[in-house]
């Protein structure tokens, strides 16, 4: 491992471990917010939650790729330099967002809450990333198997969608609030889809890698699955939108092609018996679990973005917990297991003596459940304000929540026993990372 | 035949996101004037939506507050924004700042309803909004 995978890989756990902190106590300000107005309010503690969860899953996936790559092929030193920049950028100008967060100056951008102009280095730091890595992308003669394409895809697509995310700035896309809000929430929409390119290439190489078997990232039906996702990627953001009044079409081409996620949901089911022989042989290893656990949060994951994806059931469940309990099941049970079991392998913690062993897997299982309780609660959280919105009108904002804020206590308490599991793993890895040999 | 359908895929894309940002909008409200971008730069400073949502997209700590000036009136949002309340801080805002506060909030309000009456559901799932 060289400095820059080294220095990526740390900064990215650290940011994990600022991300569970900062949503726990975000989510003790939503209760109880005339207790944190004066000190630290709500609204600077959601963007340090969401900045640090946005770029623990970036900082995550870039330092897989980086490392899974170069254990095929070096990189050249000018792709080094590129990247040993990208890197020292890259950590910099996060460091100055949440110095900004904290003197509470914000751009106000959903997901993207930092003043405007940190998009600047942003934006160059990771086109240094696509110099370096692209220019040593290309001499890879062998690039059959998949995960090739899909790192390559997903930091394609992470440069177009960020600049679409900025577009705002001009002022023609300003001109019009329908014109302003589908293109964010098409740029945010995407941009996820970029993300999952990058991380399930990692997930997808470290099965192959684990059960010895390179055919999986190979085959015709692993092909057909990456060109439906790309497809999801490009048209499938429609549902974040659908009730805001833009042209009618934007709405059913977006609707129509997320029925094509029932695909990936068949396919899950038809698997599952070979999933299941596979998971019971390769149980014993602690980065396999990570990845069976993602799949079972992809499950039901999955069946909810299927069911808000049909506006008739979007028109309950939009604005209300179940798009969080969909978020943060997607980020935190598929993106961030994915990652764990994959930073997991790059650190060989199944080398690790007993005693470490036995404290990621305590970690891994206070995690599960806790996310389940954490997850479930926002479901009923949604479930209840859909009803009182919806079906049963209640008369204020006050009276809807109510009962709302009740389930969100138990959420809550959840989210420090996911925050115990978390940091258990993610400290384990930090402590860990100090004896990988530096290259 | 891979790199065919990528390239196909990726036109397609390009083609679509350009008809999109030519297109999306057929209601063609105003231009904002000076005041109502004043408001929303002010609301993405403030980062509100942090807290609140404008057509159900942003935070869950407060309404949604995009029909809220049709809904309430000016004077009552006003009122939200000078003193705060338990819950919502006082920001501590000029009274030029509420005023384009409050122009942004009515300019989104006229471009169309939050909440999609059940009458403009089809009977294959999708919502028609005209």
């Amino acid at each position: 491992m060289n400095t820059t995978i080294r220095s990526l890989v740390a900064f990215s756990l650290l940011l994990l471990l600022t991300t569970v902190v900062a949503g726990v106590i975000a989510s003790w300000a939503f209760l109880y917010p005339e207790n944190f107005n004066t000190a630290i309010p709500f609204q600077q503690l959601r963007p340090i939650h969401v900045s640090a969860a946005l770029f623990w899953i970036i900082t995550g996936a870039v330092s897989c790729l980086l490392y899974y790559s170069q254990e095929t092929k070096k990189l050249y030193p000018a792709g080094q330099k590129a990247i040993g920049i990208y890197a020292a950028l890259w950590i910099t100008t996060i460091l100055v967002i949440f110095f900004f967060y904290s003197i509470k100056q914000f751009g106000g951008r959903e997901y993207w809450e930092f003043p405007p102009w940190l998009s600047i280095p942003i934006l160059i730091s990771w086109l240094l990333l696509m110099a370096g890595y692209f220019t040593y992308w290309v001499k890879i003669k062998d690039k059959k198997s998949l995960y090739w394409i899909m790192w390559a895809t997903g930091i394609l697509f992470f440069c177009i969608t960020f600049i679409e995310q900025n577009l705002w700035q001009i002022n023609w896309f300003r001109q019009s609030y329908l014109r302003e809000v589908t293109v964010q929430w098409k740029a945010n929409g995407s941009m996820v889809g970029a993300w999952n390119q990058m991380i399930y290439g990692s997930s997808l190489y470290l099965m192959a890698k684990i059960s010895g078997d390179e055919s999986i990232a190979q085959n015709r039906t692993v092909r057909f699955f990456y060109f439906l996702s790309l497809t999801n990627l490009m048209f499938n953001w429609g549902h974040h939108i659908y009730n805001v009044p833009t042209a009618g079409w934007v709405r059913h081409v977006s609707y129509l092609i997320s029925m094509t996620e029932w695909l990936f949901f068949i396919s899950m089911i038809r698997s599952f018996k070979s999933k299941l022989e596979e998971s019971r042989r390769l149980k014993h290893l602690l980065t396999y679990r990570f990845i069976i656990a993602s799949e079972l949060w992809l499950f039901l994951n999955l069946i909810l973005a299927l069911m808000m994806s049909i506006p008739a059931i979007n028109r309950y469940t939009h604005g209300t917990h179940i798009t969080v309990a969909h978020a943060m099941g997607t980020t935190i049970g598929i993106n961030t297991m994915i990652l764990l079991g994959a930073i997991g392998y790059m650190l060989k913690v199944e080398e690790l003596d007993k005693k470490h062993k036995r404290t990621i897997t305590l970690g891994f299982y206070i995690t599960q459940l806790s996310l389940l309780v954490f997850w479930i609660c926002l479901v009923v959280a949604g479930i209840e304000k859909a009803y009182r919105t919806e079906i049963m009108p209640a008369a204020s904002f006050q009276e809807i929540m109510r009962p709302v804020i009740t389930v969100l206590k138990v959420f809550s308490l959840s989210g420090i026993s996911l925050l115990t599991g978390i940091s258990t793993i993610a400290v384990t890895y930090l402590s860990s990372l100090k004896r990988i040999r530096i290259l | 035949m891979f790199l065919r359908i990528w390239l196909t895929l990726v036109s397609a894309f390009a083609a679509y996101t350009t008809y999109l940002y030519f297109n999306c909008d057929n209601k063609h409200l105003s231009s904002p004037g000076i005041e109502i971008q004043q408001g929303q730069n002010l609301w993405q400073a403030k980062n509100c939506q942090a807290c609140h949502q404008l057509y159900g997209l942003g935070g869950y700590m407060g309404p949604d507050l995009t029909n809220t000036i049709s809904a309430r009136g000016s004077k009552y949002v006003e009122t939200y924004i000078r003193y705060g309340t338990g819950r919502m801080p006082n920001l501590h805002l000029a009274d030029s700042e509420i005023n384009s506060i409050i122009a942004f909030l009515s300019w989104v309000d006229s471009s169309g309803k939050s909440k999609v009456p059940a009458n403009k559901v089809h009977w294959t799932g999708t919502y028609i909004i005209k």
